[in-house]
């Protein structure tokens, strides 16, 4: 098992550098400049001045190897002097935003709980709720239960987060004024009532981002408890004397769990991406909300890094989820 | 065999249909056998003649919906199985009455050791320490020819062949001491030679516990050599029960008839299945109103096709639902 994930640390080191480079070549390609949004009456010599002081004059030859160097090796040395109060990184140059002029990873620093609180939250919440709809669905095969949560997924599958997001909005901010439209980033919870405050507000978009995850999750486990249910197994247990509450929630879920484990796994770089759709619809600043304004201003780093992160997560969870699989299915053996 | 001993399991009149789109399949109509301690019961009859539904409607193994057991009575050790409560059910299952089902492939379950599959029961219907389930469950997988079964005991069914897996699943039925084993097709899954090791293995263990057998098969070859009484299914329904002797030396039911002439000979290697009898079986829409076989039947009289034949006796425990072998007048 350790030989197995080291070697898929190893080949995934190439493809993450092909990720980087792919991503790098479509941002230089793309037409934009990060000079655009500054006041026309700058004079010709002075933006070239100002592009150069970006680095912008370089070559991408150069600049690309940079960005590496500065994502690997700087920012993790400076990383670990703060932690460790050492001194790696030496005054090396991290990676900087065009726009905010500060290192990226400190901005990311900045929005990262916001999008854990509200994303992280939501799959959490969707998870919890698609796993008991999926067994239940399954066990009641059409019954009203069952029915209903066929229906709901369906919403769930069809209905955008910017169409659910708003009509939440509409409903419970405007018409029954209950709950926040906007969520306040500055609000710190330090009593009861802050707490509950934090609560209404992540209401909506933990709903409209768990509205999903639960849609999708919900209907795997359906599908895999159902396709379980029905093996000899079952009845075998069944024969041996099990209560029906061992032979669903033990014979039954153990085995479904295998491939909704790695849906679960395998979902959760994708989630981000919906947060930032959500975020922007209820003014979370968190991750999803940054790269949005950094696409608008065109700032390469950032957006380069972000997109990269983005990657690393999705090549990092599907070794997760196949290691997972692995771990709960005694017939996979990786050697 | 102990002829006229006490009966352990005694069934009734059952009637078992599947709720299926655009209306009903009746799988099992007013069936009666009984079985009597320390007796092995052959039952046969091609696929498809309600032979694993009637066995399963005895322990309530049939998901509902679709089944539906209509009517009948199961008494066993003095209780009607159809109408106790599910507590006292699952203390038969697995505990008083082992099962052993055809597939060993997909009968036990792949992601629980082989060890923890046969502690199971122990645990629940003996209340076993972990240890003493153990050391029992080593036991057992000894006592069905498994070498190294301690170690073994934590091996997962996909590191077992085909035959060790329905060894396993025996031992699992007979974990509890069962009074009562029923075996549906266990050998049919398996190569030849380990079919014949398997065959070997339950004569031993029925010699050794001394518990009541039902094997079902649509082999009657392997019948022939270790069943004491033999029940022959068609339609849903029992069309013959006999001695084992007797069936073979003097088969009443035409269908009987032509099942035994597809007994291969030694000498011959074809006809291994029942289905060489011309025709398909009949999946019935509504309970029989005629006889069942009368369509592929080489003797049929008319009122073959008006009347359902009852099991009409032939002497000491031998009974045939045939018009023709009872030789009833055709005017009625
Ligand atoms: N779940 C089911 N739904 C509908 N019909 C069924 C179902 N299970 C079995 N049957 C029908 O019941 C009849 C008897 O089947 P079975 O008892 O399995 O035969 P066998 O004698 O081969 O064991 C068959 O005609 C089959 O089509
Ligand atoms: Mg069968």
């Amino acid at each position: 098992m350790l030989t197995y994930i080291i070697r898929r640390l190893l080949i995934s080191i190439p493809a993450l550098l092909l990720i980087a480079f792919v991503i790098f070549m479509l941002l230089e390609l793309a037409p934009g400049d990060p000079m655009a949004s500054m006041p026309l009456t700058i004079p010709a010599e002075v933006k070239q001045q100002m592009r150069e002081a970006l680095g912008l004059g370089e070559p991408w030859w150069v600049r690309f190897p940079l960005w590496l160097k500065q994502f690997f090796i700087v920012e993790p040395a400076y990383w670990i002097d703060s932690a460790f109060g050492t001194d790696l990184a030496g005054g090396q140059q991290r990676i900087i935003s065009f726009q905010s002029r500060s290192p990226v990873f400190d901005t990311i620093a900045e929005r990262m709980p916001q999008t854990l609180w509200v994303v992280g939250m939501s799959y959490v919440v969707g998870v919890a709720i698609a796993l008991p709809v999926g067994i239940i669905s399954a066990y009641r095969q059409y019954s009203v239960f069952d029915q209903a949560g066929t229906f709901v997924s369906m919403i769930g599958f069809s209905v955008p987060p910017f169409f659910s997001g708003v009509l939440l909005i509409v409903i419970f901010s405007v018409s029954l004024g209950w709950l926040p439209s906007i969520y306040d980033t500055t609000h710190s919870v330090t009593d009861w009532d802050s707490f509950v405050f934090q609560l209404r507000q992540m209401v909506m978009p933990v709903m409209v981002l768990a509205l999903q995850t639960t849609a999708q999750i919900s209907r795997y486990m359906r599908a895999a408890m159902l396709d379980n249910l029905g093996q000899d197994y079952v009845r075998t247990a069944r024969a041996k004397g099990m209560s029906e509450r061992i032979v669903v929630l033990k014979h039954v879920l153990r085995n479904s769990m295998i491939p909704v484990i790695t849906v679960i796994a395998l979902g959760i770089p994708s989630i981000f991406g919906g947060a930032i759709i959500t975020e922007q619809i209820f003014k979370v600043n968190g991750l999803g909300q940054l790269l949005i304004i950094a696409l608008q201003g065109n700032d390469i780093p950032m957006v380069m890094t972000l997109t990269f992160l983005f990657a690393v997560l999705i090549v990092m969870f599907n070794l997760i989820a196949d290691v997972l699989y692995g771990v709960f299915d005694p017939r996979i053996r990786y050697d | 065999m102990p002829d006229g001993a006490q009966a352990v399991l005694d069934v009734r009149g059952l009637q078992t249909v599947f709720k299926v789109r655009g209306g009903e399949v009746h799988a099992v109509n007013d069936v009666s056998f009984d079985l009597k301690a320390g007796e092995l019961l052959g039952v046969v009859g091609e696929s498809g003649s309600g032979k694993s539904v009637t066995m399963m409607s005895l322990l309530g193994l049939l998901p509902s919906p679709p089944a539906d057991i209509r009517q009948g009575r199961v008494t066993f050790e003095g209780k009607d199985l159809l109408q106790v409560d599910p507590a006292t059910l699952r203390d038969v299952r697995g505990g008083r009455i082992g099962f052993v089902f055809q597939d060993p492939m997909t009968s036990l379950n792949p992601v629980f050791t082989v060890g923890y599959q046969i502690m199971e029961p122990l645990r629940s219907h003996m209340n076993l320490s972990k240890s003493a389930a153990r050391d029992r469950a080593q036991e057992l997988l000894e006592l069905v020819g498994i070498p190294s079964a301690r170690a073994r005991l934590d091996d997962y069914p996909h590191q077992f062949s085909g035959g060790m897996r329905q060894r396993v699943m025996i031992a699992i039925a007979l974990a509890c001491d069962p009074k009562v084993l029923i075996a549906d097709e266990p050998t049919t899954a398996l190569d030849v030679t380990i079919q014949a090791q398997i065959i070997e293995l339950m004569k031993d263990l029925r010699d050794k516990l001394g518990m009541a057998v039902i094997w079902i098969t649509h082999d009657l070859g392997v019948i022939a050599g270790i069943a004491d009484r033999v029940m022959v299914m068609y339609g849903g329904q029992v069309v013959e029960q006999a001695p084992v002797k007797e069936l073979f030396g003097n088969p009443k039911h035409p269908y009987t008839q032509a099942l035994l002439t597809t007994i291969p000979k030694l000498s011959e290697e074809r006809a291994r299945r029942l289905t060489v009898i011309e025709g398909q079986p009949p999946i019935l829409g509504e309970a029989p109103s005629a006889c069942s076989f009368r369509d592929r039947c080489p003797r049929a009289i008319p009122i073959c096709a008006r009347r359902n034949p009852p099991r009409f006796e032939f002497g000491d425990r031998h009974d045939a639902a045939c018009f023709v072998a009872a030789e009833v007048s055709d005017a009625g």
